[in-house]
This record gives structure tokens, C-alpha cells and sequence, in this order.
């Protein structure tokens, strides 16, 4: 579905992606771990089109997308839930998700999409019209994962989904994201919590400096003696 | 002591011409809150208008009405053309080149107004009727320009909240990377911003042709005002500007009327120092998120 050919990417002087390549199957869950400063959140935004790669080719559904600007690759179907959330603080709940719909093909299909959205997060539903920036942290990256999915993505990125939430908030977003899953929608996660993202996944990559270091399942992944002793803290 | 009716004159008269403040206001407001780039030449876009409002009617003889709407288009062009001739060019750099680039097409635009139509006013001279109400004098060059504009604020806010392009235009204003992801070229966002701001200088300018005649220099007596109005309302907050145009009107016309014309002004200046100290972030404190 998702291919990654030897991507080359950073910012300025500053390279933070040296020839990384990755592929994510269709329906399948994948990972990326690694530690902070890694490279994990410009290999998303190099995905959605943030940042354009330097050298190599990003190609979805058998079209080549490197290089093209955000607002196009979300229309092929890539959804990208980054890193904070960034949901529109001001905006009420019900108008973030409107947002989430922007693309002229997400408009025709408004109800449909939020209707299945609510159903996934009722609370989402019962603060409607409430102003987005006074959710809670867990109610805000409901939101921002709930305005990704009226797009009609296939592919969802979550970049660092649990960031800033309280460990009980924690479960229950790896427990909402395992059901997002079993909607059919395919994920690419980039994850702190190795441990709760191993859980999840089918497969997963260690990001280290920018480089892959490792790549594997995820239940054979968590085997590994040096991961569990740097990452799973087991 | 004045007499009463004089004062509830003024008072009125103070609301009628803070509603086109407000016009102008929110125009320069959106573009601000969205582009983050203030258009000094914002003012001078509607005497630009102003001279197309009064060419169409007196030498080609058009009605107010149908000018008015050309008006409006014209607006709409010019924003579109300051966006992709000014300011795309230099969008990417510090902001104080933004400031600098729309302050020269100010002074360009002067001069050039002069050099076509020279520094003579020129006005359109409108002969409609006046109502008296209990004593109080209330013209319809006034009433007019004040229901049109409410209404076209009123237009304004049902786009900014009902439609897709309008919420998104509030979403860019406060990330325009996430708005990206959702789908939305912030080019395509800036230039309807643009536009639309635009199309408000443009009614504006037929609103103001009813009561002031246009003369090359039209920008210098409204733009400090309008660009005052912003910055007390708080720079990029709509309700804020809505609020403090019929502050600075009301002091304006109260104070032409206690003392003078030109102390009204005077008061409206001292009034915003002084609360620039007092409430830096805005008369509605700092809102902005």
C-alpha cells in the first residue's frame, strides 16, 4: 500500500532521515520506535508532504507522491494525526470534524463519516458544540483522530497518539486505536510506549539517528533482549 | 450647556458611522488574523474604489447602486492582485518586509491617484431625502451606509461560520499547517481571505462615496483610524473590532460636538495611548489563541 524507497530528508543544514526505506501491507498495523530525536515525526511529515524528501520516492497505491504538497497527498487517502494533536482550539467540536471533511469527495459523504465517528468516540458526540481547546488532553486526541477519519482516509499516521496523557487515558487510546483498526482502516504509529504499540501492531521498525536499525514482527521485536532493556524497560 | 438633543444626535450619528468603521475594520482584521501581514494600503484600495464608484456615476451616468456593485468586485480584484503581486512574493520573510512592501504600495498608490485624477475632491453628490424624528436630524447618505454595512457584516459572519471556506479560514488563522492536512492549499485560503477583504474595501468605498468626496490622500483620513479600531479591538479578534469601531466613533462624534471636530480626533488618539497601557492585548483583554 505504502512504500518508502531510501528517503533522504531534514531541514536546513540539519538531516534528520538517511535512506530509510519502509513498507506498510494493506489492513496491516505497523510501528516505528525509536528514541527522541530519531528522525519518527519527519518520516510522518516527510509521509504527508509537511516536508518534502531530499533523494527517494514515496509511493501509495502505486502512485508516486514525493514531492507533492499536504493538501494533495490527503486527498490519495493518507490522513495524518500529528504529533500534539493540533486540533483548532477555537473552533467547537462539531467544526473541527467539519474540517476533518474539507476534500470535496469527504463533504459528499459528511454524515456517513460522522456518524461513524461518533460512534467510535461518543464523547465526541456529547460535547459537540463545545470549543475544542477545552476538551481534555484524551477527549482532544479523540478529536484529532476522529477529524482524520472524515477524510475517508485508507491510511491513518498517528504521531506519538499517546503524548501527554495520563497512564489510565493511555490504555484507553491504544484500546479506541485497536478499534479504529478493526474498522479496516490501515496505521501507521509512531510510538514512546513501546510496550502498549507492540501490543497493537504486526509489525514494527526502529528508527535510531535517522537510520533503520531493526525491523521485524512486533511479537518477535519484543523478544529482543536489547529493545526490552532500552525501550520496553522490562 | 449643550442641549440634550444635540448630544443624542451625536450619539446616534456616532453609531451610524461606526458601523462602515466596522466594515472597514473587520476587512483589515480578516486579512490580518489569517495572512498574520497587515495592509497599511488597506484604505487606499477603497479610494481606488471610490474613484471607480464616482467615474460610473457622474460621467457614465450609472446608478449609485450598480457602481456600488462594481465597487465591490473591484475590491475583490485589487485584494486578489495585492496578495499575488505583494505580499506571495515576500510571504516567507521577516514580517517587518511585509510591513514595508504594503506601506510602499501606499504612497504608490497616492501618488498614482494623483498623477491620473490630480488632488482635486471629487464627489458624487447624492441628493437623497432626510428624515426629522422628535427633533433629531437623521440623513439617508448616513442610514444607508449604516443598515448596508451591518447587513455585510452579518453576510460575513454567516460565511465565516456556516461554510466550509469560511471555518476554514478561521482554522488557518489558527494552524495553518493542520488545515493543510485537512485538504486546504493555504494559497487557495489567503487568496479568498484576500479577496473577501477586498470586496469589504470595495463596499466601504461605495458606502463613504454617499457622505465624503474621494481625493488622492482618502487613505490618510481613514486608514490611522481603521488601522487604531484593529488594534484596540486586539489585532485579528472580529468581535474585538466590531466593539471598539463604535468606541472610537462615539468618542469622535461626542466629542466634535462637546468641543471640536478636531478634538473628537484628538480625545479618540489620547483614548488609544492610554489604553494601550491599560489593555495592551485588546478592550476584550487578550483572546487571541
Amino acid at each position: 500500500m505504502l512504500e518508502l524507497r531510501a528517503v533522504t530528508a531534514g531541514y536546513g543544514q540539519f538531516t534528520a532521515l538517511w535512506d530509510v526505506s519502509l513498507r506498510v501491507e494493506a489492513g496491516e498495523a505497523v510501528a516505528v520506535v525509536g528514541p527522541n530525536g530519531a528522525g519518527k515525526t519527519t518520516l510522518m511529515r516527510v509521509i504527508s508532504g509537511l516536508v518534502r524528501p531530499r533523494t527517494g520516492e514515496l509511493i501509495f497505491e502505486g502512485t508516486r507522491l514525493s514531492g507533492r504538497p499536504a493538501h494533495e497527498i490527503v486527498a490519495h487517502g493518507i490522513a495524518h494525526v500529528p504529533e500534539g494533536r493540533r486540533i483548532f482550539p477555537a473552533l467547537t467540536v462539531a467544526e473541527n470534524l467539519k474540517m476533518g471533511a474539507f476534500l470535496p469527495g469527504a463533504r459528499r459523504a459528511f454524515a456517513e463519516s460522522l456518524a461513524r465517528v461518533f460512534g467510535l468516540f461518543p464523547v465526541l458526540a456529547d460535547r459537540r458544540h463545545q470549543r475544542a481547546g477545552s476538551l481534555s488532553g484524551g477527549e482532544q486526541q479523540m478529536l484529532a483522530v476522529g477529524r482524520a477519519l472524515m477524510s475517508q482516509p485508507r491510511l491513518i499516521l498517528l504521531d506519538e497518539p499517546s503524548m501527554g496523557l495520563a497512564p489510565v487515558m493511555v490504555l484507553r487510546l491504544f484500546d479506541l486505536i485497536r478499534r479504529v483498526r478493526e474498522e479496516g482502516y490501515t496505521i501507521l504509529v509512531v510510538e514512546q510506549n513501546v510496550r502498549q504499540v507492540l501490543k497493537l501492531v504486526d509489525r514494527a521498525y526502529l528508527l535510531e539517528v535517522g537510520r533503520i536499525k531493526i525491523e521485524g514482527r512486533a511479537d518477535e521485536l519484543s523478544e529482543q533482549d536489547f529493545i526490552r532493556k532500552a525501550y520496553v524497560g522490562l | 450647556m449643550i442641549d440634550p438633543i444635540f448630544l443624542l444626535e451625536a450619539a446616534i450619528n456616532g453609531v451610524l458611522l461606526g458601523g462602515v468603521l466596522a466594515l472597514l475594520a473587520l476587512g483589515l482584521n480578516l486579512i490580518f488574523g489569517v495572512i498574520d501581514i497587515v495592509w497599511i494600503a488597506y484604505v487606499d484600495l477603497v479610494m481606488l474604489c471610490m474613484y471607480a464608484v464616482y467615474f460610473l456615476v457622474t460621467v457614465y451616468g450609472w446608478p449609485l447602486a450598480v457602481a456600488g456593485v462594481v465597487s465591490i468586485a473591484c475590491g475583490a480584484l485589487l485584494g486578489l492582485a495585492v496578495h499575488l503581486l505583494v505580499i506571495t512574493p515576500i510571504l516567507a520573510t521577516p514580517p517587518v518586509n511585509q510591513l514595508l512592501a504594503t506601506g510602499g504600495l501606499l504612497f504608490f498608490l497616492q501618488s498614482f491617484a494623483t498623477f491620473l485624477w490630480s488632488t482635486d475632491h471629487k464627489s458624487v453628490r447624492l441628493a437623497l431625502p432626510s428624515f426629522e424624528i422628535a427633533g433629531i436630524f437623521l440623513p439617508s447618505t448616513r442610514l444607508i451606509p449604516f443598515a448596508i454595512s451591518i447587513l455585510a457584516m452579518l453576510g460575513l459572519y454567516v460565511f465565516l461560520t456556516r461554510t466550509y471556506m469560511g471555518t476554514a479560514i478561521r482554522a488557518v488563522s489558527q494552524d495553518r499547517e493542520a488545515m493543510a492536512l485537512m485538504g486546504a492549499s493555504p494559497q487557495r485560503v489567503y487568496l479568498v481571505t484576500s479577496a473577501v477583504g477586498g470586496a469589504m474595501a470595495g463596499l466601504a468605498a461605495a458606502l463613504l462615496s454617499m457622505q465624503y468626496s474621494v481625493h488622492p490622500f482618502f487613505g490618510a483620513q481613514f486608514g490611522p483610524l481603521t488601522f487604531m479600531i484593529c488594534v484596540l479591538g486586539g489585532l485579528g479578534n472580529m468581535v474585538g473590532a466590531f466593539v471598539a469601531s463604535f468606541v472610537m466613533s462615539e468618542i469622535i462624534s461626542m466629542g466634535g460636538v462637546i468641543m471640536s471636530t478636531e478634538m473628537g480626533y484628538v480625545i479618540a488618539f489620547v483614548v488609544f495611548i492610554v489604553m494601550m497601557f491599560a489593555r495592551p492585548g485588546g478592550i476584550l483583554g487578550a483572546r487571541r489563541e
